[in-house]
């Protein structure tokens, strides 16, 4: 084990104290201090799927598109066609670049007629303001990084719905307008939808979206706001079960849901076709955007890369070992040829066993086909199969 | 905790309980809360002759995977069955039902203090 010095340049989220005072551990994450864990990485894990966890999501990108233009701007450039959203629906798109390769996956909800929230990974943030600002000169748009400006939690699990129904504080609808009540606001709101609300008087947007495989909800509202937000939830859900979860488990549930992360499965050397999100890619009814050449073409991203001519495909073994990122896949127990290269992998909590992504030849990624990963020099038997390697009850 | 300043301790995280020739070995409670939920312990066998810093064993946590130091050189005598069930017990109760193999030595090598260990722990 290496223990890195506490470095006092982090960033720490309006949080961080309420954190500390519930026993979390924290690591580095793109330049933010964030819990990793509070108690139990496990207990966290199982919570999110049996009932509800929260997570403090303040180091992600929050950047405003916002004029008369500005679905036009976002077509021209990402991957899907962000003008053909309606309003308070949100889609889930890449940022490529000129060769097709993936600088960053982005959720952009169209929040009104000419305004769009891009959200970016925290690692990416500055990267996906500026690019965003290049591609868009010329259009009538301005992209506003207001990460600075907007906290974002996530309540995930299966009663995420009731405990946000019972929140005190929350009201739906903005400006004079009053909306519908909120716990029919709340239960009719669709996946990948997004309503207006206010949370002690300050404004907040409510989406259905997440990163775990369950329902669940995101909440983005201004970083004084998140406090009395997170303490309320926390309150409110007590009762149903819900508990603060950190990084550990996200990345677990993220992995059973089959969800790929930035810097594991998708990089600027793989195209979106090898990643399974080709769908993200829309090539008809719609414009030139950076990177659609690249694409045509079906050149690779960077044929130098050990993801070059792989697609990304899951994996599933028996006992307790896993393959982690980086670990090599063999098509054979002994010798043979190395076929792929894991990109996560875990001890799946909810299933028990193993389970990987990885990026591995096509010719071996068919489902059900017989490979080997080297766990640290041993060889052990694995399955490819589809992804996810978990959906949830009534999908 | 007086059971912590009974102990001696490595650079590697573990803690070591010598007594008549038998070192009793598991890992420290900063090395597990590091670690996170551990869910998968390998040990050597008993019969299995170790060396000081040398590997045998590996402690696996959701998040990633540690490698156990043999603190003494010598025989092991005994594994911690029971650990290797349920891995939880490292987590549980690191110093004691979380113990992971004993090691029979004839000399003990220079080992930590808790004063050493936990100025080297320190952020």
């Amino acid at each position: 084990m290496t223990d890195a010095p506490s470095r006092p340049e982090l960033r720490r989220s309006p949080l961080h104290d309420l954190h500390v005072a519930a026993g979390a551990a924290f690591t580095d994450f793109a330049g933010w201090q964030m819990p990793v864990r509070y108690t139990s990485d496990l207990a966290e894990h199982a919570a999110v799927r049996s009932a509800a966890g929260l997570f403090d999501l303040s180091h992600m990108g929050e950047i405003l598109v916002v004029g008369p233009q500005a679905g036009e701007a976002l077509d021209s450039a990402l991957s899907g066609r962000m003008s053909a959203l309606a309003e308070r629906q949100a889609k889930y798109t890449l940022l490529l670049s000129e060769r097709g390769g993936i600088v960053d996956d982005l959720v952009v909800y169209r929040t009104g007629a000419d305004r769009y929230l891009v959200v970016a990974n925290a690692s990416n943030r500055r990267t996906v303001a500026a690019e965003l600002r290049a591609r868009t000169e010329g259009f009538d748009a301005l992209v506003e990084d207001e990460s600075d400006e907007i906290g974002l939690i996530a309540l995930q699990g299966p009663r995420s719905l009731e405990i946000l129904q019972n929140l005190e504080g929350l009201t739906v609808g903005d400006d004079a307008v009053p909306g519908p009540p909120l716990e029919d606001a709340l239960a009719q709101l669709g996946y990948y939808r997004a309503l207006p609300a206010e949370f002690l008087g300050r404004r907040a947007l409510i989406a259905r979206t997440g990163y775990t495989g369950e329902d669940g909800f995101e909440i983005f509202t201004s970083p004084e706001n998140l406090r009395p937000l997170w303490q309320g939830l926390l309150e409110t859900g007590a009762g149903a079960g819900l508990v603060p979860a950190g990084l550990a488990a996200r990345d677990t549930l993220r992995l059973e849901a089959g969800m790929p992360l930035y810097g594991h499965e998708l990089g600027l050397t793989t195209l979106p076709s090898q990643a399974g999100l080709a769908r993200t890619v829309v090539l008809k009814d719609k414009g030139d955007f950076v990177g659609r050449a690249a694409i045509e073409s079906g050149a690779a991203a960077d044929e130098e890369s050990i993801f070059s001519g792989r697609v990304l495909a899951g994996l599933t073994a028996e006992g307790k070992r896993a393959g982690r990122a980086g670990y090599a896949v063999y098509d054979t127990g002994e010798g043979g040829t190395r076929v792929g290269v894991v990109t996560s992998g875990a001890l799946s909590p909810t299933l028990g066993h193993p389970i990987a992504m990885a990026y591995i030849d096509p010719e071996v990624a068919t489902p059900g086909t017989q490979l080997f990963l080297d766990v640290r020099g041993t060889r052990l038997p694995a399955t490819v199969s589809s992804l996810p390697f978990y959906t949830r009850k009534g999908e | 905790m007086a059971r912590e300043d009974d102990l001696q301790y490595t650079a590697e995280h573990e803690w070591v309980d010598a007594a008549d020739g038998v070192a009793t070995v598991g890992i420290t409670v900063y090395a597990s809360e590091r670690l996170g939920d551990v869910v998968y312990v390998d040990l050597p066998s008993v019969g299995d002759d170790v060396q000081a810093g040398a590997v045998i064993g590996e402690i696996e946590s959701t998040k990633s995977v540690a490698e156990l130091f043999s603190p003494v050189s010598g025989t092991v005598l005994e594994v911690n069955a029971a650990v290797v069930g349920s891995p939880e017990l490292v987590n549980a109760d690191p110093l004691g039902d979380g113990w992971l193999l004993k090691v029979g030595y004839t000399e003990l090598p220079g080992l930590l203090t808790l004063t050493d260990y936990q100025a080297l722990t320190k952020d």
